[in-house]
């Protein structure tokens, strides 16, 4: 229990004050702006709007200035900014199969049509410092350019479907649940649990997935495709009639193909996980894409071993950072007549133990 | 979009100022029409968020994927047709910019707006687009196979 306590305006005050300058940091360094976040600092501008739920870099942008670079306090800026906006409607699910790609790859096939295309990749640099880049004022130099096929770059598990090798993915009802907008409930359809894990905080769902690899709740997962690229978001626009690009998102899409599950009545097929993410948000899909297959155990007959990534609850429940971080924080505050009661309670427990032990030092 | 759909010039028009950049827009906007023409805000422009959707496995159920920003804008024209804005973001003046192209296209100045306003827009969408797929492009993969010699 806490007690409102009355106080400490003044302090509080000059504490935001001060917070303002540190943030600002040394006057004789020049300040960022909102353009140099968006632009210089993409990655975090993507995560934050990743687990902020909105898609707007410039205001994750902001939001990361506001923050000092704090991201889960970014996060959390957008998260309240969000609650602020009326919403005028749900968007069609977007096509990510017509993607512009960026990137597009695949560990099961090496052939395949549209290529395997690298794109602004960290993968295969050496992770050594680069130390030209603190010399400032150095453009990199151009991007090599090649000719564009222009042709369709089809799913990769599109193929094996084709040959039925592997589980079709339902359809679902026409209005998914919504969590921004009704409580976490239980049982979680597939549905709400793609919507927790794209907006829940990278560093546990890249844990949960890790920790399936490792061995709690194997799923034998290979990428069969990976990809990052710009889709046009439509919607219907009810004074039209019809509906129109409303918009461009950057995604990064994460399909797995995992191991078999038959049954005496159906032959062996590879099953699917599935992960969608805002920007280019590399770890976090993929780890998405984990994740969701280890939490498909039941409707795909597995076995619970007992893992963390199988539960839905622990993992549902765990995966927001605001969340966690609110309810984490909130033990600084004030708690004093709690401690109080803590205290006397301590204090007479001793007591009466001091005053037993003299007891029977007397006998 | 068929050929045949009636409303796919207006579909086009809509869908490029929605994904315009705003600047952009509110440039090419106030050089062709530095004075806007008299018209009445059916609703002012107006900052909301639509919610993306996804699929599972991207063909299966769909799911919520997160919102983004979009701002909104109705006019009419004192001839009395209505043009409605929607752009991705929050700019304000560039959704009434929108609002207003809209109108003015579908009082048969669309011609004039194509060549002034729309197709500049695609030209540099496209540009943008090529460029990047350029870019894409050379980092695609060629392997070759390495002969074993025995």
């Amino acid at each position: 229990m806490y007690v409102a306590v009355k106080g400490g305006e003044r302090a509080i005050d000059n504490a935001h004050a001060w917070l303002a300058e540190e943030r600002r940091g040394d006057l004789g360094v020049a300040e960022l702006s909102i353009a140099q976040i968006r632009e210089q600092l993409a990655l975090a501008v993507n995560r934050v709007m990743a687990e902020g739920s909105l898609y707007d870099p410039d205001l994750a942008a902001l939001a990361i200035k506001q923050a000092r670079g704090d991201l889960i306090e970014a996060v959390f800026l957008i998260r309240a900014y969000r609650t602020t906006l009326p919403r005028f409607g749900a968007s069609h699910p977007v096509d990510t199969a017509a993607m512009a790609c960026d990137r597009r790859i695949s560990a099961t096939f090496k052939d395949l049509p549209g290529g395997q295309i690298l794109g602004p990749t960290f993968d295969y640099t050496h992770r050594l410092l680069d130390f030209a880049l603190a010399a400032e004022g150095l453009a990199p130099e151009a991007a090599p350019q090649a000719e564009a096929s222009g042709g369709a770059v089809p799913h990769v598990t599109g193929f094996l479907a084709r040959e039925d090798l592997i589980q079709p993915d339902p359809d679902g009802p026409a209005t998914p649940r919504d969590l921004t907008r009704e409580p976490l409930d239980f049982p979680a359809d597939r549905p709400l649990r793609l919507q927790a894990l794209t907006r829940g905080d990278e560093g546990f769902v890249l844990s949960m997935a890790y920790s399936t690899q490792r061995g709690y709740g194997k799923n034998h997962p290979f990428v069969g495709e990976l990809r990052i690229g710009t889709v046009p978001v439509e919607m219907d626009i009810p004074e039209l009639g019809f509906s129109i690009d409303i918009g461009e998102v950057v995604l990064t899409e994460c399909e797995t193909v995992n191991q078999f599950t038959g049954s005496k009545s159906e032959p062996p097929q590879f099953t699917r996980g599935y992960g969608l993410v805002f920007g280019q948000t590399e770890r976090k899909a993929i780890s998405m894409a984990l994740v969701d297959r280890a939490l498909r155990w039941e409707e795909l007959g597995e076995d619970n071993s007992g893992a963390p990534a199988q539960d839905v609850e622990f993992v549902l429940y765990h995966a927001d950072n605001v969340q966690a971080t609110g309810f984490l924080e909130h033990i600084k505050l004030p708690h004093y007549v709690d401690f109080q009661s803590e205290l006397e309670l301590i204090r007479r427990l001793r007591a009466e133990a001091m005053q037993a032990t003299r007891k029977e030092a007397a006998e | 979009m068929s050929d045949t759909d009636p409303n796919a010039a207006r579909r086009a028009r809509l869908s490029t100022l929605a994904k315009a950049p705003a600047d952009r827009l509110k440039a090419l906007w106030s050089a062709h029409s530095p004075e806007p023409p008299a018209h009445q805000v059916l609703r002012a422009p107006e900052i909301g968020t639509v919610m993306v959707r996804g699929r599972a496995g991207a063909v299966g159920a769909s799911f919520n994927l997160g919102e983004m920003t979009v701002t909104r804008c109705s006019v009419r024209l004192a001839s009395g047709t209505v043009g409605h804005g929607h752009v991705q973001g929050r700019d304000r003046e560039a959704a009434r910019a929108a609002a207003l192209i809209d109108a003015l296209a579908e009082d048969g100045q669309g011609a004039a707006l194509e060549a002034a306003i729309l197709s500049p827009l695609r030209a540099e969408d496209a540009a943008r687009k090529a460029g990047r797929a350029a870019r894409a492009a050379a980092t695609k993969v060629e392997f070759f196979t390495m002969v074993r010699g025995d």
